[in-house]
């Protein structure tokens, strides 16, 4: 209580209000997480669950081929999806940022993200529909000559859940981008051309840098959330497209193992978590290097 | 110029999906394919006719009404105490509540799953859903929230203070009123997002299912696609709708602010 009586009125009536959220939190993610990890060195004994503390859960994903596997292309499946919608995405958020006036900029991102809010599910589906052996890229083609056979190679596989993935992260990527730039002070730039860069060389020595938080956060609002999305590997993946969420959604709901289940999700999200506190730390080494 | 195509471009690459829904809603053949064959409603007509799904849409609205308020609660909490001074831990304590925002669902899922099935032991219902829904949604009720809280002037509710309101008086009759818009866009937002959830509600659904589960149901059946697509045509509709009243909202509370629009949810 020493230092809650230090504080001035006002911050204990923050301290007060941010209660509920936090105690919410608390309760509904804190806790629940705090038991994925208990019950990962847990086991699953028939219909009962065995609490000795064991790394039988650890030991049975090393050993089985088909775990790493599943990871291993998870963990390149979300990278690869990173990649393109961060890629395609900064163009955009450059030019709403840059080129857009300032009182439509609103209209342009709301219309960026519409799509991101409406029937998840139908628009994965719809996307088979796109793909598809009678789909509209495939007859679009034929229609234009370009090829005289449907493609088979971009449904039922890995590509299609790239595909379908980086279409559904694509807002996510943009808005933090956008964010980066609206705070580049503009005279930086206009300082950069009248000290005789070249407008390239202004946007690879002063605006990418400046950006560079941005595209961290768009790197990680994409690279995490994709590890746990099962529903596109599902309908988009076929046989060879599964993802590691595929698994852990089986060891719940068709094996009912949930030791081994929340095992998975911990590896997958210690990885994932990783990687991304590993590129965080790159990034910030490189630009450190560069100022 | 090339910059203003290729954006264009992008945003057609974003609708694409959305744009076909009615074409096969409307779409005379029971094989969602190119080309198209005639125009009918029959698959409209097919809908209102089925006896499921009332009931999946009902569940989906008490869970999508229930988060879109316990959300927005919780977020003006957050976003109230987010514009007061500085107090210890402020920013981890929320950097922790917005942690869902970046966590993959399934996480949420998963974990929710363990402690009410293997610890409590109790039985999944619309509740269980709603309080995973309540914890993803509440990070993007605080962001609303946030731009409709900060940069209120906090001399205005002194000023009522002074004049011998009460705390709770002040806040309703002065802070609320300016506020509204951004609650009205948070609750919102939180209905659409909650309306749509399926990764979550797939793991904690119990014997009732929400709209998307009943749709995942659905997308197994060939037969019953044309129905899908005409179903997902009145709700892309209907969520436009929504987002569009949601954004008019989001606006008019910045202004009320007094603050300069950023534009966007995030």
């Amino acid at each position: 209580m020493g230092i809650l009586s230090n504080l001035t009125h006002d911050q204990r009536r923050g301290m007060r209000l941010m209660l509920p959220p936090f105690v919410y939190a608390v309760v509904f993610l804190a806790i629940p997480l705090l038991a994925v990890v208990l019950f990962s060195f847990w086991t699953q004994d028939f219909m009962s669950v065995d609490t000795t503390f064991t790394l039988d859960n650890y030991r049975e994903i090393a050993a089985k081929p088909v775990y790493g596997l599943l990871l291993q292309r998870s963990l390149m499946v979300s990278g690869i999806v990173t990649f393109v919608t961060v890629v395609l995405a900064f163009p955009v958020a450059y030019f709403v940022s840059f080129h857009v006036a300032p009182s439509r900029k609103s209209l342009w991102l709301f219309l960026i993200t519409i799509p991101f809010w409406t029937s998840y599910l139908i628009r994965v589906f719809l996307w088979k529909v796109i793909l598809g052996y009678n789909g509209v890229v495939n007859s679009g083609l034929i229609w234009a000559g370009v090829i005289e056979e449907p493609l088979t190679f971009i449904l039922y596989n890995v590509n299609a859940v790239i595909i379908t993935l980086a279409h559904a992260f694509a807002p996510f990527a943009i808005l933090p981008i956008f964010v980066a730039l609206e705070k580049i002070d503009r005279s930086l730039l206009e300082a950069s051309q009248d000290l005789g860069e070249s407008k390239t060389r202004t946007f690879f020595r002063v605006t990418l840098p400046l950006a560079m938080p941005g595209v961290v956060a768009a790197v990680l609002i994409v690279f995490i959330p994709t590890i746990g999305d099962y529903v596109t590997p599902e309908l988009m993946g076929g046989a060879g497209g599964k993802l590691i969420a595929n698994m852990i959604q089986t060891q719940f709901l068709a094996l009912d193992n949930a030791p081994l289940g929340a095992a998975l999700a911990l590896v997958a999200m210690v990885s994932v978590t990783t990687i991304s506190l590993v590129f965080v730390f790159l990034n910030r080494k490189w630009l450190k290097g560069r100022t | 110029m090339t910059l203003r195509i290729y954006a264009i471009a992008y945003l057609i690459f974003l609708y694409a999906p959305i744009l076909l829904l009615p074409l096969f809603a409307f779409n005379d053949a029971t094989i969602i394919a190119f080309p198209l064959s005639g125009f009918t409603t029959e698959w409209f007509a097919e809908l209102s006719n089925n006896k499921s799904l009332p009931r999946a849409i009902g569940n989906s609205v008490v869970i999508a009404v229930t988060t879109a308020i316990l959300s927005t609660l919780l977020g003006i909490c957050a976003a109230r105490a987010g514009a007061m001074p500085r107090f210890p831990f402020k920013r981890s304590i929320t950097g922790f509540v917005m942690l869902p925002l970046v966590l993959p669902e399934i996480i949420v899922a998963v974990s929710l799953l363990i402690v009410i099935r293997q610890v409590l032991g109790i039985g999944l219902s619309n509740w269980t859903i709603i309080s995973a829904h309540v914890l993803i949604c509440t990070p993007f009720c605080i962001a609303i929230l946030n731009g409709a809280f900060q940069n209120l002037d906090p001399s205005m509710e002194e000023a009522a203070l002074d004049l011998g309101e009460t705390r709770w008086s002040a806040f309703r009759l002065v802070t609320l009123p300016l506020v509204m818009p951004g609650i009205i866009s948070s609750m919102l937002i939180a209905f659409t997002i909650s309306l749509d959830e399926f990764i979550i509600a797939f793991f904690l659904t119990g014997s009732n299912a929400t709209l998307p589960v009943y749709i995942w149901g659905l997308l197994r059946f060939p037969g019953s696609l044309p129905v899908v697509m005409a179903l997902g045509t009145i709700l892309v509709g209907l969520s436009i709708l929504l987002l569009t009243f949601a954004e008019i909202m989001r606006r008019r509370g910045i202004r009320r602010a007094g603050r300069k629009d950023t534009g966007g949810f995030l």
